[in-house]
């Protein structure tokens, strides 16, 4: 049975980017553990582009009332087909969804769990999975083992690079029988609010530039928007930004919020502590403003500029503007 | 509405990385004397439990398991406004994972009656595991909502603002309920009062052990961990920034010039 197992998405026809992400920690895992991939689906979907990715099988819990996300009803069901694969190591995604699940399916499956995980390796003739993630705010990483299987693992957004195509291409589909009933649903989703500034995905962004308490008050984020506009880029925060009420929570860059791995960051009025600089470790160029000379930002910005960002941004966003032709 | 927060105590999570240093032997932070703070969403937690019950009466508890130095942050609790303190503290605890930790939480809440709400922090400040909370409410056998950044209540009914990717949702939900709480403007922690500071000094705080909670030895400690942590390492920092010189529309020119040869933009 393939014993290693990813809890999948299908946007549009195809498997979601994190579900793509969770593919290439699923094959580094088989290769090494010597078992197949499986991918779980809840609802519907057609699971049949899944099969390029080198996944055997896809198992299937298609109830009605998958079709909206509640916890309750998506971990019986994920318990069922988790057992029905016969799952030694479950890949869920580090995201919101597998924040919420993660540990309650681990609880269920008298499984572990290690979240966030940012490297797998395959150790030693034992062949124990070995996974790192980051610790103490990213001040340190840890090696952690299972002691036993199975074992829940996320893997911190936008860290594994998506799966590419491997395989013959061919698997089967396996339907897993399961009926919920609406009782079974203990809470309820009553509202979803959508709230970007720009227009582009802050994860997908391939410029963000992002603001912290340094801006001063919320009007300092127009100038933010402003230059992510000209740059086709989305603007980000520390979670002193967000934590003041001047822009939303979802733009939290960081251990918290959001991990982004733009071509270019732009980080303006942030000091660099460690758990904003953990969502940005996969930014190729990151270019800090900072009125400070001393702020910990510029250990891990490429380029930086010392000043009022006051002073910096308004010719920044000229310039930009002349070479963008917008 | 009775209300339980879960509070840990942890090394100050703000600490400059360059004074931050590995025990080797135990795979943990170095305590170093730096200073012992709560966990801080925890705090933000303990704000949302205490505006609830301004705004509808109750009663707030705070409960933490750890060393016996976590009275302190116990006492910040009550000096912030909860009525009620317990600490679960056993050397057999030791090396506990978030299973460990879990199953003698619930057995303290239980003992302080079964509240209305539980709250935990979404992570916390040190290993940022995002499970106890989760596995508490599983332990409990009630629903978990996490991620909650705002809660409004009428009749019984509870209306909570999780955080997601692309903005939020509201979920509704009748307690018994477990909510992980997120910073927000909303609840940003109050700073006690000296006065309250000095009686919740005086305030006696029940300690427990595993046995006066009737965990099963076999829950706890080292012997029933799920995973293992093997090392602990600390990443490498370059510090290699090009600072841009001169006058504002000078640093501009320079730096848009390093950009493009980055092919950055
Ligand atoms: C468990 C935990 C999780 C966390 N998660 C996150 C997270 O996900 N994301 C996150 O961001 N943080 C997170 N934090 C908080 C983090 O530790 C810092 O407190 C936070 O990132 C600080 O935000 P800041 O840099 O905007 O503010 P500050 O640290 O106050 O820095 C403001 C900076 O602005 C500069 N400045 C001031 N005026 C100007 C000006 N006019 N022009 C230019 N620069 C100026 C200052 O020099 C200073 O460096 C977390 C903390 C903990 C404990
Ligand atoms: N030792 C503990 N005592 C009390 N509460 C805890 C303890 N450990 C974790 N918690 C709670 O669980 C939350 C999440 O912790 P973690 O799973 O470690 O990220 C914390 O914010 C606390 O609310």
């Amino acid at each position: 049975m393939p014993g290693i197992f990813v809890f999948g998405t299908i946007e549009n026809g195809i498997p979601s980017r994190s579900t793509l992400e969770l593919l290439t920690g699923a094959q580094r895992l088989a290769a090494g553990l010597q078992e197949g991939v499986s991918v779980g689906l809840l609802g519907p979907g057609d699971g049949a582009s899944l099969y390029r990715y080198g996944v055997e099988a896809v198992y299937r819990a298609n109830d009605p009332l998958l079709k909206e996300y509640q916890a309750d009803l998506y971990l019986l069901a994920l318990q069922r087909i988790a057992q029905a694969a016969g799952a030694k190591v479950l890949l869920l995604p580090g995201d919101s969804l597998g924040r919420d699940l993660a540990a309650r399916l681990a609880f269920r499956l008298k499984a572990g769990v290690v979240t966030d995980v940012i490297e797998i390796d395959i150790e030693g003739p034992e062949k124990m999975p070995r996974f790192t993630r980051p610790v103490y705010g990213g001040k340190a990483a840890a090696v952690i083992v299972p002691k036993r299987f199975p074992v829940v693992v996320t893997l911190k957004p936008r860290t594994f690079d998506p799966a590419g195509p491997m395989g013959q291409g061919k698997g089967k589909e396996v339907p897993v029988e399961i009926s919920l009933d609406p009782a079974q649903a203990r809470t309820r989703m009553a509202e979803r609010v959508q709230e970007e500034t720009t227009g582009v995905k802050l994860e997908d962004a391939p410029a963000v530039v992002s603001g912290g308490r340094g801006l001063g008050g919320p009007e300092g984020f127009t100038l933010l928007v402003e230059l992510a506009r000209v740059l086709k880029g989305a603007v980000g925060a520390s979670r002193a930004a967000t934590d003041a009420g001047w822009v939303p929570s979802s733009m939290q860059v960081g251990q918290t919020g959001k991990t982004v791995s733009p071509d270019l960051y732009i980080a303006v009025g942030i000091s660099g502590a460690t758990q904003h600089v953990a969502g940005i470790s996969g930014a190729k160029t990151i270019v800090a403003i900072n009125a400070d000379p001393e702020a910990p930002i510029f250990k891990v910005a490429h380029l930086g500029i010392v000043g009022d960002y006051k002073a910096i941004l308004p010719p920044l966003i000229a310039k930009c503007r002349e070479l963008m032709g917008s | 509405m009775r209300i339980v927060v879960c509070v840990k105590q942890i090394i100050d999570p703000e600490l400059p990385a360059s004074q931050f240093r590995i025990d080797a032997s135990s795979n943990r932070q170095r305590p170093n004397g730096h200073p012992l703070v709560i966990s801080p969403y925890d705090e933000n937690a303990l704000e949302v439990a205490l505006r609830l019950k301004e705004k509808a009466g109750g009663t707030v508890a705070v409960v933490s398991a750890g060393e016996p130095s976590a009275i302190s942050a116990l006492r910040k609790g009550l000096a912030m406004g909860a009525d009620e303190a317990a600490l679960i503290s056993d050397p057999a605890l030791d090396g506990s994972d978030a299973f460990g930790l879990a199953a003698a939480l619930a057995r303290g809440i239980q003992k302080l009656g079964i509240p209305d709400l539980v709250l935990c922090g979404c992570e916390s400040g040190d290993w940022a595991d995002r499970t106890v909370g989760p596995i508490l409410a599983e332990a409990l056998n009630i629903p978990c909502v996490s991620f909650v950044a705002q809660v409004d209540g009428e009749d019984g009914r509870l209306r909570m603002r999780r955080v997601v990717e692309e903005g939020y949702e509201v979920w509704e939900g009748a307690p018994p309920l477990l909510l992980t709480i997120l910073s927000h403007e909303s609840n940003i922690p109050r700073y006690p009062k000296v006065k309250d500071i000095m009686t919740a000094s005086r305030r006696s705080i029940p300690t427990w052990s595993a046995a006066d909670l009737g965990v099963e030895a076999g829950d706890i400690g080292k012997a029933a961990i799920r995973t293992e942590v093997q090392q602990l390492t600390l990443p490498s920092r370059e510090s290699r920034c090009e600072l841009m010189d001169g006058e504002p529309a000078q640093q501009v020119t320079t730096l848009i010039t390093k950009l493009r040869e980055r092919k950055a933009i």
